[in-house]
């Protein structure tokens, strides 16, 4: 099988605050179509990577390429200009609007009104968000205002998704339903998503990047890093 | 989608101050009509501020900054191309320009949202200070003479095409409002198309903005120039009321009391703080002519009880209040509805 385009690169990508070396010389590539979990300890520097990728921060040294463009400090909205949908570790919504206004100033970034409205009522049906749909996000429960956040991503059709720990603080139920979405994504766009809930990744997952200390420490199917005692090691360790 | 308002509430709203125009001459005395057109200009500034601030949530502490350079591009253009309409257009675009070459740097430069605020007040207090250095023939812009503290002519409007066939008090009244209702609806629009909607959105959330791709610092350097162009509008109004401008408009005072008609009236709303100009101008203009109670003392005392009991401003709560009583009386009638089935059901 001929291996798909490289869709998002870090070369030697590093952030340090300080001292900390939250991001540590991480190389890092994610092909066309594919769906990457990040795992790792808290503070193992996941998040800031994230940011690097997103243009939240700008990173100490090296370089994110995506789709062969240096994005290296650039800013947020030229990334996500490119076409890619991001949704922040934390709850990042409009509290004073309604869900449904949240998801048509995604779409519409995309999309012309009409296409936009459309895309807006689908998105609706697909997270069934139905009940919720006029009320204010800012008094939504977590778990209701991370299910419109995920549906700011699909209703802008992004070809890549980066999603920072989408299923924190959901009941089963919506981790299952988040899991499955993220699946449905994929079968369009590329994901990145980091998360902890060790079912939620065991359920979406194909390749798994676990960080460690600002570095990747291994890069393998879900099995396989279970099963890797340096890789128990890393999670038991911070564990307790 | 609520917090949008609705384009059909404006026109309403704009139909009504029609109807009061029409009317005005018959309740008014002449004098009053005289100095509604000043008013009138004063409400166009807290128009402007309300969309920067309500709707973008760019808080303009120097939003008077672009009515007085509106006023005085008016009236130094007047002088020297003698005829109101292209002057006017001239004091909209120099309020317009300057803002968007102040709001390049302090948007593009990241500046923070309170010194964003500090900023455009000093500039305020600078034009201020500047303008009353410039007594002496030598301060002079083509023909107009600036006249230092005690500022410098502005024309009257005139018929456009036409600059000697000035127009009567009343005539310019007419126009005024017809200005107001236009700057009104429009601004009405604006908060309703894509770009007013991302505007609000970026007020809700900047960071969330930006990740969605749009660029939120032109958003917000356009909604700021808009604004300034419409406050320079007033701006003009004002000094025609006036028939001169003073660097008075530049002062303090001026843009505090735009800041507090905003506040009363309601910044989430663009009708509320117009409202709140008319209101409170002839408020303490009546206050003014009486000797028992300090005006300034009223206005300050009305700005504490609205920050501490009306926060949300006179309109919002109305309008809420409105909303309340809607949906009490939708459910008291559908729980009648429901007891009836359930009679029938058992009948
Ligand atoms: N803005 C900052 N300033 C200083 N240190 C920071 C900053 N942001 C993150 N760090 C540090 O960088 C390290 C990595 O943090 P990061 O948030 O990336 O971890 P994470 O893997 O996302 O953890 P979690 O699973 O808890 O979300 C931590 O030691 C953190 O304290
Ligand atoms: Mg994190």
């Amino acid at each position: 099988m001929a291996r798909r385009e490289v869709v998002v690169e870090t070369r030697n990508l590093s952030m340090h605050f300080g001292g900390v070396r939250a991001v540590d010389n991480v190389d890092f590539e994610l092909r066309e179509k594919e769906l990457r979990c990040l795992i790792g300890p808290n503070g193992a520097g996941k998040s800031t990577f994230f940011k690097c990728l997103t243009g939240q921060l700008r990173p100490t040294s090296g370089d994110v390429v995506i789709r062969d463009i240096i994005m290296t400090g650039r800013e947020s909205h030229e990334i996500a200009s490119l076409g890619v949908g991001i949704k922040t570790q934390v709850p990042n919504l409009f509290d004073g609007l309604t869900a449904v206004e949240n998801l048509w100033l995604s779409s519409r970034r995309w999309h012309g009104d009409r296409r936009a409205n459309t895309l807006v009522k689908e998105t609706i049906d697909r997270l069934e968000l139905g009940e919720i749909r006029s009320s204010i996000v800012g008094s939504l429960a977590h778990g209701q205002r991370q299910m419109v956040e995920l549906g700011m991503v699909v209703a802008a059709e992004p070809w890549l998704v980066l999603l920072d720990e989408p299923a924190a603080g959901m009941t089963e139920e919506e981790t299952f339903k988040t899991a499955e979405l993220v699946r449905e994504i994929n079968k369009t766009s590329a994901l990145i998503v980091v998360e902890h809930d060790m079912n939620f990744i065991r359920a979406i997952s194909d390749i798994v990047t676990l960080f460690h200390q600002g570095s990747i420490f291994m890069e393998d199917k879900m099995d396989v890093i279970s099963a890797d005692p340096n890789a128990r090691e890393i999670y038991l360790g911070h564990k307790t | 989608m609520r917090l949008y308002g609705t384009f059909n509430g404006t026109l309403v709203i704009a139909g009504l101050a029609i109807v009061f125009t029409l009317i005005a001459p018959s309740i008014f005395q002449f004098f009053t009509i005289i100095t509604l057109t000043q008013v009138i200009g004063l409400s166009i500034l807290a128009l402007s501020l309300a969309l920067v601030w309500g709707f973008g949530g760019i808080l303009c502490f120097g939003q008077s900054a672009f009515f007085g350079i509106g006023a005085y591009a008016y009236s130094v253009a007047a002088v020297n191309i003698g005829g109101s309409t292209g002057s006017i257009l001239i004091a909209i675009l120099a309020a317009a320009v300057f803002a968007a070459i102040l709001g390049y740097f302090v948007f593009y430069g990241k500046v923070s949202d309170v010194y964003l605020a500090v900023i455009t007040l000093t500039v305020s207090l600078i034009l201020y200070s500047l303008m009353r250095r410039t007594s002496g023939p030598e301060y002079k812009i083509g023909n107009a003479l600036l006249g230092g503290f005690n500022g410098t002519g502005s024309a009257p409007l005139n018929m456009p095409g036409d600059g000697s066939a000035m127009l009567f008090p009343m005539q310019t009244f007419y126009v005024s409002m017809a200005i107001l209702v236009i700057a009104y609806v429009f601004t009405g629009w604006l908060v309703t198309t894509k770009f007013g909607r991302v505007c609000v959105s970026i007020r809700e959330n900047e960071v969330r903005t930006e990740l969605l791709g749009y660029d939120t610092r032109l958003y917000k350097l356009c909604l700021f120039s808009i604004s300034a162009g419409i406050a320079g509008l007033g701006g003009v109004l004002f000094c025609v009321g006036v028939t001169r401008v003073t660097p008075d408009v530049f002062s303090l005072g001026q843009s505090a009391l735009a800041i507090i008609w905003v506040i009363v009236g309601g910044r989430m709303t663009l009708i509320g703080p117009i409202l709140a100009t008319f209101v409170l101008y002839f408020l303490t203009s009546s206050l003014g002519s009486q000797q028992i109670l300090n005006a300034n003392l009223v206005l300050g005392i009305i700005l504490v009880v609205f920050v501490l009991l009306v926060p949300n401003g006179v309109v919002p709560t109305i309008m809420n209040w409105f909303e309340r009583r809607r949906t009490k009386r939708y459910e008291r009638q559908k729980e009648r509805r429901m007891k009836l089935r359930k009679h029938r059901a058992i009948g």
